[in-house]
């Protein structure tokens, strides 16, 4: 199915570049239909080619090794941000969900600190790489844009939690009363678990908006290694080789797949006893 | 020493308030010990709040309630009771072995000694090849069985049910009863259990306590006198049919059996 809508994607592509005009369309004055010509929209087979020549003339290594390590590169500081804003969100979640006054108090501010622009943020984070020393631990760069991937990556889950946790139905509640069960009981053997089915779709958000935060940080604070700084070097020579920032920028969405499929994982794994209806 | 003592019950929910409803006001039951009584009436006559005072799961307005000779809330805390209600309300995350192990793995019971418990009240609810099902594999009725054998697993000397079977066909309700009879037969539990069927109220109790709504009070307690051992026969008997068309026109008496005016949400 999946393969068939990359298919599907690809011939449009190929469609819009034969009937598209091809120095761009304007309607009422705005210049709003893309280019069509080999520049602006260069060829599908044109681009995975490319992914076979190397980096520049003169390298040895073809472009897709490049490209992969530094996804590679870029998904292990997403998965480091996925995680750090996981365990935050689910901190913060608990919170919240043990005490109303917090949730009053902070969700707003929640809410808020996710329309902060990430590209206005990145550069103060970032500055904090290299002078910042907490005890004998000197904060490195890359920690800077794993941070970036957490900023993202914490609220969806904090929001999807909150929502699990409080949701829980009131005989099961009132079931662990009967039982004298504390909070704490509650928390781990009831509220988490029927928390589950509604915190997946948050993860899955997190783990796509990890990869976003830390290629966005690269990108805006041009942090070497990673597949932003490559998509920011070759657009830079797009017009001499068009095909080039597409293989970067297929590698980043690659990264996406990748990150949501650990969490179909995670949650083939820890809804394996439960009743499907519709299944993922 | 009674099962359960109430002594001047009430319980208000938003009291004070313009929309206060008084549920309860000021009853009285005592409870003895191997007694199976029901409580029937009316939506809004307070017969779940009752339960749910006698579990410490509300705190009454006014009023006393004992279990076992203990205030409710140390009952509750050294679990006295077990409770079912009309949802089975299983996890669905744990096996059924594992639904029954729950009250007692809160307890800090080991692992040994909580499987083996669980096994020995499967046997009593007629289940015992379904320990490693989950709860969603299995049909309502044998849902509703895993629960009473959930409620069951700490020994408790006291069961309160919430419309166990309401949510069950015919066929199965009758077939739950007799097995519930069973049961506390085997294991002399105490049982307070809400319904609103007549004949359920009938065939399961030694004494139907026929309750009236607005304020929830207590208006017959009707003596049932089956005896014991209670089957198929007993459903037929004449005596049975006396009991029904007692306590159904003490329910009339109330205005029970008339439209009423504004519904109350039963709680």
């Amino acid at each position: 199915m999946f393969v068939l809508s990359l298919l599907l994607v690809a011939l449009l592509w190929e469609l819009y570049k034969l009937l598209g005009p091809q120095d761009g369309g304007s309607l009422f004055g705005w210049k709003i239909l893309p280019r069509g010509n080999d520049r602006a929209m260069p060829h599908v087979w044109d681009m995975l080619a490319r992914y076979a020549e190397p980096e520049r003339r003169g390298f040895d290594k073809p472009i897709i090794v490049v490209v992969l390590q530094g996804a590679w590169f870029t998904f292990r500081l997403a998965l480091v941000g996925f995680a750090m804003g996981t365990v935050v969100g689910l901190g913060l979640a608990v919170l919240m969900a043990r005490f109303k006054v917090i949730e009053r108090g902070l969700l707003p501010y929640l809410v808020v600190s996710q329309t902060v622009p990430l590209i206005a943020l990145a550069p103060l984070v970032v500055s904090w790489g290299g002078k910042l020393h907490i005890g004998g631990f000197e904060w490195p760069r890359w920690l800077s844009a794993a941070v970036l991937g957490a900023f993202l990556a914490f609220f969806p889950v904090a929001v999807a939690t909150l929502r699990g946790l409080t949701s829980t139905p009131p005989a099961s509640l009132e079931l662990m009363d009967s039982y004298a069960a504390s909070w704490r009981q509650t928390l781990f053997k009831v509220r988490f678990p029927a928390a589950v089915p509604s915190m997946i779709p948050g993860l899955r958000l997190a783990a796509t908006a990890s990869v976003i935060g830390v290629v966005v940080a690269e990108i805006s604070t041009g942090l070497a290694g990673g597949v932003g700084r490559l998509i920011i070097e070759y657009a830079r020579e797009a017009t001499a080789d068009p095909a080039k920032v597409y293989t970067a920028v297929f590698a980043a969405a690659l990264l996406g797949l990748v990150m949501t499929g650990l969490v179909v994982l995670f949650d083939l794994v820890l809804m394996r006893n439960r009743p499907r209806e519709n299944p993922a | 020493m009674s099962a359960v003592e109430i002594r001047g019950l009430s319980k208000s929910f938003a009291a004070g308030r313009s929309d206060a409803v008084d549920a309860l006001a000021d009853v009285d039951l005592t409870i003895e010990p191997g007694e199976f009584v029901s409580l029937i009436g009316p939506s809004g006559c307070g017969k779940s709040t009752a339960l749910r005072l006698i579990g410490n799961l509300l705190e009454p307005t006014a009023g006393e309630v004992l279990v076992n000779g203990k205030p409710a809330r140390q009952a509750r805390l050294d679990q006295d009771y077990g409770i079912s209600f009309q949802q089975a309300g299983l996890f669905d995350w744990r096996s059924v072995a594992q639904n029954i192990e729950l009250p007692l793995e809160l307890k800090g019971w080991d692992k040994k000694a909580r499987r083996a418990r669980a096994l020995e009240v499967l046997d009593l609810v007629n289940l015992p090849e379904f320990a490693d099902h989950l709860p969603w594999q299995l049909s309502g009725g044998m849902q509703q069985r895993v629960a009473i054998a959930r409620a069951l697993a700490v020994h408790p000397p006291l069961l309160l049910m919430d419309e166990p079977f309401g949510a069950l066909d015919e066929m199965t309700r009758e077939r739950m009863q007799d097995e519930l009879l069973r049961i506390c037969g085997e294991t002399s539990t105490t049982v307070v259990f809400v319904t609103h069927s007549i004949p359920e109220a009938v065939y399961l109790s030694t004494r139907v306590v026929v309750m009236s709504p607005r304020p929830g009070r207590i208006r017959t307690v009707v003596d049932v006198g089956l005896g014991s051992d209670r089957g198929v026969e007993t459903r037929e008997a004449v005596a049975f049919f006396e009991k029904v068309t007692e306590v159904r026109e003490a329910l009339r008496g109330i205005g029970a059996f008339e439209e009423a005016g504004a519904e109350v949400v039963d709680r």
